[in-house]
């Protein structure tokens, strides 16, 4: 490793550590502009009991006090107070719950992505311009540019409406399967275009002629030349998937019914949780900009021929 | 020939009229064609944009001219008569059906408009509604992308031609917006602004659009200009060490209007392109936000938010999803098209 590596990562992790603070302070503001501040419930509550929550939350001291120790409370104990609708709760454990069943979601969603983008892109290189090609580029143009909400219901109708195979609640057995297909559909539309695209350049190098040249066999030139080397810009997708698949969640989970981060999330909106909305946003937020981080430096690393800088 | 090679003498050789096979390689060929014109007949050989684009025409048409002369409005209520009982029959209706009062008109003679999307649970014409959530969800994408276009093209000429720590500074708030994740952020400020401004903007012209509208435009301004105004910088900054830039600034040209007159208009072709790009993103967030309860106030209808509303009837009433769901995926797919074909056409560098 390089000094001028060094140097990179170290610019990268400080531009990551940089963007969750601002949005920390971000969230915390904005939740703080709130008219009646974050303590606002329908039930009128007496004066005395109002400046008893204040007190008992911290909310009467300075605004700069308050933003120091929300600041310390996050990065030293990810405490994000209390819930305000569901007494009782701590924001952190209803986002640990609801992380279970999405993370679930989440990481089958990219695997399946990944792999079959993967497949989908090779076969339609190899057989450029040929009919499977074609009808994969159409298929993936069609999953590129439909929200995730409609291809949601579209499946809804479809699988559990009309043919009735697979149920439409996510919390039953199977009903999961919904849900992963919806998230994974976009993101993979994307991988197959890349790894198309990035397999042709791959395919037109001297190298591969050279291999071809020697008698190597198709397959072997396949895996061990060609595709080892268009995977790398693969690695760059990494970041904008998983924020594409936070955001799908939240509007998924709500169409399957799934018990999972993205609707407390959803419904904390409605209910205007705050202190809920912030503690979701922030750790949504973090989780996606140390992913594209990863796949930034990754991407490098990975491919000695470029330059850091 | 004249033998001698220093004479002053003129060589008359030199000034015999031209040939007809000498004049042939003077005459004009064809018209000479501006960069305008070269990329219009470049989009034009792209079938596919060009059909995206005649589509696109025909979505604007419908949405601006269909309301105009549709005898249903989009948020009567048809069971709803002043001083009468709802009439319960017009909720739901499926396509081409008929409400109670409107079957005994139709005996009596009288000709009556059919429902062709049927009526959605509250009574009110579905078709007049996917129509003027088209028009919504269109006039959305396209303020939020002027206002972007705007944002974004002052900050970046500003970054790009004033250069050194200006520059500096603005590029590492545009890194720093550009790693937020835009979605999230888009949610939780459209959630919180939400409240505030509904007070702000009681009783002024404002109202009437909602405050969930005004909050996305906010949102829009605050974080999406910041890939447009990396654009126009690095065309700036190439653009300014050109020779002409130089004898603006001898001849005292100020450095607005170099930017005004000289540089922006030279970078116009990328401004397009990422403002034509900018269209269907910004239709998608607004559906997006629609669909989680943030976006357009009801009664007004959004492609995202009738999609939403859909959801509750679904098993009886498919279409009701359907039909605004091809109709954005109709509208994104062929801006999106057409934005690429407009890039292969106006900036063929790109290509390479």
């Amino acid at each position: 490793m390089t000094t001028k590596n060094l140097f990179y990562i170290l610019k990268r992790l400080l531009l990551a550590i940089l963007t969750v603070w601002v949005v920390i302070t971000i969230t915390f503001f904005v939740s703080r502009a709130v008219p009646g501040g974050p303590f606002l419930a329908e039930k009128a509550i007496t004066p005395e009991a109002q400046a008893a929550l204040e007190a008992k939350y911290g909310l009467d001291k300075p605004l700069m006090e308050q933003y120091f120790t929300y600041l310390k409370d996050i990065v030293t104990k990810f405490d994000f107070g209390p819930s305000l609708k569901q007494r009782g709760r701590d924001v952190i454990t209803v986002i640990k719950d609801g992380l279970k069943t999405s993370a679930k979601l989440g990481i089958t969603a990219a695997a399946i992505a990944l792999v079959a983008g993967v497949v989908l892109g090779a076969i339609a290189a190899l057989r450029r311009n040929k009919l499977i090609d074609k009808i994969v580029m159409v298929f993936t143009t069609a999953c590129i540019s439909m929200p995730s909400f409609i291809m949601g219901s579209l499946l809804l109708v479809l699988f559990a409406n009309i043919l009735g195979i697979l149920p439409a609640n996510g919390a039953a057995k199977g009903g999961l399967i919904l849900p992963i297909i919806t998230l994974s559909l976009s993101p993979m539309a994307n991988i197959t275009r890349l790894t198309r695209s990035s397999m042709l350049d791959v395919l037109g190098q001297d190298y591969i002629r050279t291999a071809k040249a020697k008698g190597v066999s198709g397959s072997h030139i396949i895996f061990g030349h060609a595709l080892k080397n268009a995977l790398i810009p693969v690695i760059t997708y990494f970041g904008p998937m998983l924020a594409y698949i936070v955001t799908g969640s939240l509007v998924v989970e709500q169409i399957f019914a799934v018990p999972g981060i993205g609707r407390a999330f959803v419904s904390s909106i409605t209910a205007r949780d705050y202190p809920l909305i912030m503690g979701t946003t922030i750790v949504l937020a973090t989780l996606i900009v140390i992913m594209n981080m990863v796949s930034d430096i990754l991407y490098k690393v990975v491919d000695p021929r470029i330059t850091l800088e | 020939m004249n033998k001698k090679p220093f004479s002053l003498h003129v060589n008359l050789d030199s000034f015999t009229p031209a040939t007809e096979a000498e004049k042939e390689y003077m005459v004009q060929m064809r018209p000479s064609s501006t960069f305008f014109k070269d990329g219009v007949k470049r989009l034009l050989k792209n079938k596919v944009a060009t059909v995206c684009f005649f589509l696109i025409v025909v979505i604007v048409l419908c949405a601006i001219i269909i309301p105009m002369v549709y005898p249903y409005s989009y948020d009567a209520q048809l069971g709803i008569t002043p001083g009468k009982p709802v009439d319960a029959s017009y909720n739901n209706l499926r396509p081409f059906e008929y409400g109670k009062t409107e079957l005994k008109r139709m005996e009596a003679g009288e000709d009556i408009f059919p429902h062709i999307f049927g009526t959605d649970s509250a009574g009110r014409d579905y078709f007049i509604r996917v129509v003027y959530g088209t028009r919504i969800s269109l006039a959305v994408g396209f303020f939020a992308s002027i206002i972007v276009l705007i944002i974004g093209m002052t900050i970046g000429s500003i970054a790009g031609y004033c250069g050194g720590k200006v520059d500096l500074i603005i590029m590492r708030i545009v890194d720093v917006i550009y790693s937020l994740p835009d979605m999230l952020m888009v949610i939780l400020l459209s959630a919180v602004l939400r409240q505030p401004l509904e007070k702000i903007l009681e009783g002024t012209v404002l109202e009437k659009l909602g405050a969930n509208m005004i909050s996305l435009f906010i949102v829009f301004a605050l974080l999406y200009w910041v890939s447009m105004s990396r654009q126009i910088r690095g065309q700036i900054l190439s653009l300014k060490e050109q020779e002409y830039v130089l004898a603006a600034r001898a001849t005292g040209a100020k450095g607005k209007w170099i930017i005004m007159k000289h540089l922006i208009p030279n970078c116009i072709s990328v401004v397009i392109i990422s403002t034509a790009l900018q269209i269907p993103s910004a239709i998608f967030t607004e559906s997006y936000l629609s669909f989680l309860g943030l976006g357009v106030n009801a009664p007004m209808p959004s492609l995202g938010s009738l999609a939403s509303d859909a959801l509750n009837g679904l098993s009886s009433y498919p279409y009701r999803l359907v039909i605004p769901a091809i109709v954005i995926s109709l509208i994104v797919l062929s801006l999106n098209l057409f934005g690429d074909g407009l890039r292969d056409a106006f900036d063929p560098k790109l290509n390479n």
